[in-house]
């Protein structure tokens, strides 16, 4: 069996994170998040343990809903959505999250797609992952320029749901909802706790001792490489196809000029 | 059917994945009607950047404007830059609750969520007020009715009494109780009487709703139709590079569909 790629430690840790989830909501455009739900899956089925369904948006096989794009938004009202997934293109050390651009508002520049159901579901959805491959200043904010979603509410207001972790291309935080800020979990293979402080525009807590991400143990690893990958390609086949590429390719070695 | 469109009017058009009527788009350029005011359902993507780049558009309503996997949707973006079109940002559930205040006559509907949220503090037609019903506190967002003048989609197929089948993309069907008057392209119309099999009739929006349906074999495209055909996703990525520019969205639009 090959090295085990980042993607991997990814789908594996989004597996992880969404553990006693029931219904998880996949929303389009989020292969890695998807990989996570369905790896769940197989592993639960495996272990003979109680399903986990699956809701992901834009796909036929993996999608049950039969009212429109309305009826995602009227089960998680009902607390029928266990597990979310936002990203944004910014998202700062409060868990606030922006998804409609940077600079002032309206004239945005950039301007970004715009909330989607952010504004809703991150209110009423648990358990929300946050997650961005990309982990950089520019999107790792000290204060979002637009609030499409906030990390936490005052007292009064009606939330039963918000951040549980935030998840990048580097490491894991987890949410502290009582001092709504980020507290660093453990840090992905090749990466350091300079470098993470470094791409980080916010203030996080952290250990002096931190660990380092666990990698997927070699049966879900197999389970991850063979029908995870098969049901991904239907939604994303792109993706799949790419992630396969990257297995089949040779390993990268260390050189002394650095990666050969 | 384009010439049911009048300068000013709310135009609702669906997200996607849903069915867009790209077949109406050009004829809605050629009649040239403008200060449109366009509500996504929810969302927006490729027919709305188009109707922004020919310069019918004064307002957009919507969660989100993208074109997916091709990236940003360039003519729209443009515009958000250059202030030239009003925007109403919502998010997804807030254009349901709009659309279903219309469908019930009733002049909102209550929400959750929404509350902290720059979304709300630009919206000054949204109205946060504390549940009537609960002993004080618990604070809800009241969304307008949202009532758009034409709803315009395409779907597979509609019979001769004009009756549409929309299968379980119910946001089609919500879509045209809101509005005032709804106009369908098809993919094909048959003969028998779709409200007469209950297996159909069930996914069928009835003609009470639908003002005009015009046939338009691939009017989708470049978008794809649920059970029909797949996005012509080269052809969205040929437009997202094109449009970047106006001069390249201008070409674009004179070229002869390449489908």
């Amino acid at each position: 069996m090959s090295q085990v790629l980042p993607r991997e430690i990814l789908i594996a840790t989004i597996a992880r994170l969404l553990d006693g989830a029931r219904h998880v909501a996949v929303g389009a455009s989020s292969p890695i998040p998807a990989a996570g739900a369905m790896l769940l899956r197989a592993l639960k089925e495996r272990d003979g343990q109680p399903p986990v369904r699956i809701s992901i948006l834009g796909s036929v096989d993996h999608n049950f809903f039969t009212n429109g794009s309305a009826e995602l938004f009227d089960c998680a009202g009902q607390g029928r959505i266990d597990a979310f997934f936002l990203g944004g293109g910014q998202i700062d050390g409060r868990g606030n999250v922006n998804l409609v651009g940077a600079g002032g508002y309206p004239q945005s520049a950039p301007r970004w797609p715009g909330s989607f159901g952010a504004a809703y579901l991150y209110f009423v959805v648990p358990r929300v992952i946050l997650f961005r491959e990309e982990h950089s200043p520019r999107v790792l904010v000290d204060k979002v320029d637009f609030v499409s979603a906030p990390g936490t509410s005052e007292p009064g207001v009606y939330r039963t749901g918000g951040p549980v972790a935030l998840l990048t291309g580097k490491c894991l935080f987890s949410f502290d909802k009582a001092r709504a800020g980020f507290n660093l979990e453990s840090i992905h293979p090749g990466h350091d706790l300079g470098e993470v402080r470094t791409a980080t525009g916010f203030e996080f807590g952290s250990d002096a001792d931190v660990s380092s991400t666990a990698l997927p143990d070699p049966a879900t690893l197999a389970l991850l490489r063979s029908r995870v990958l098969d049901e991904l390609a239907e939604t994303y086949p792109a993706f799949a196809a790419e992630m396969r590429q990257d297995l089949d390719a040779p390993p990268l070695t260390l050189s002394r000029g650095g990666l050969a | 059917m384009a010439s049911c469109v009048e300068p000013g009017m709310r135009i609702a058009l669906p997200v996607d994945y849903a069915g867009v009527s790209m077949a109406m788009t050009q004829p809605l350029i050629e009649r040239g009607a403008g200060r449109l005011h366009i509500v996504c359902v929810p969302t927006g993507g490729l027919q709305v950047d188009q109707l922004i780049g020919a310069g019918l558009v004064e307002t957009v309503e919507t969660s989100a404007v993208s074109l997916g996997e091709a990236g940003g949707a360039p003519r729209f973006n443009q515009a958000v830059r250059d202030g030239t079109i009003r925007l109403r940002d919502a998010t997804c559930p807030a254009i349901h609750m709009g659309l279903l205040a219309a469908q019930k006559g009733v002049p909102f509907m209550p929400m959750r969520g929404l509350i902290g949220t720059d979304v709300l503090r630009f919206r000054d037609d949204w109205l946060v007020m504390d549940n009537p019903l609960a002993g004080g506190g618990d604070p809800l967002v009241l969304i307008p009715a949202i009532t758009p003048d034409v709803a315009i989609f395409h779907a597979p197929m509609a019979d001769t009494n004009g009756n549409v089948w929309i299968g379980r993309r119910r946001e089609l069907a919500a879509m045209a109780y809101a509005s005032a008057q709804t106009l369908v392209t098809v993919e094909r119309i048959v003969d028998d009487n779709l409200l007469s099999s209950e297996t159909m009739a069930a996914g069928t929006l009835p003609a009470l709703y639908v003002r005009q349906i015009a046939l338009a074999p691939r009017g989708a495209w470049p978008y794809g139709l649920w059970g029909e055909y797949a996005p012509d996703t080269d052809e969205l990525a040929r437009y997202a590079a094109a449009a970047r520019t106006e001069a390249g969205f201008s070409t674009y639009m004179q070229q002869p569909a390449r489908q």
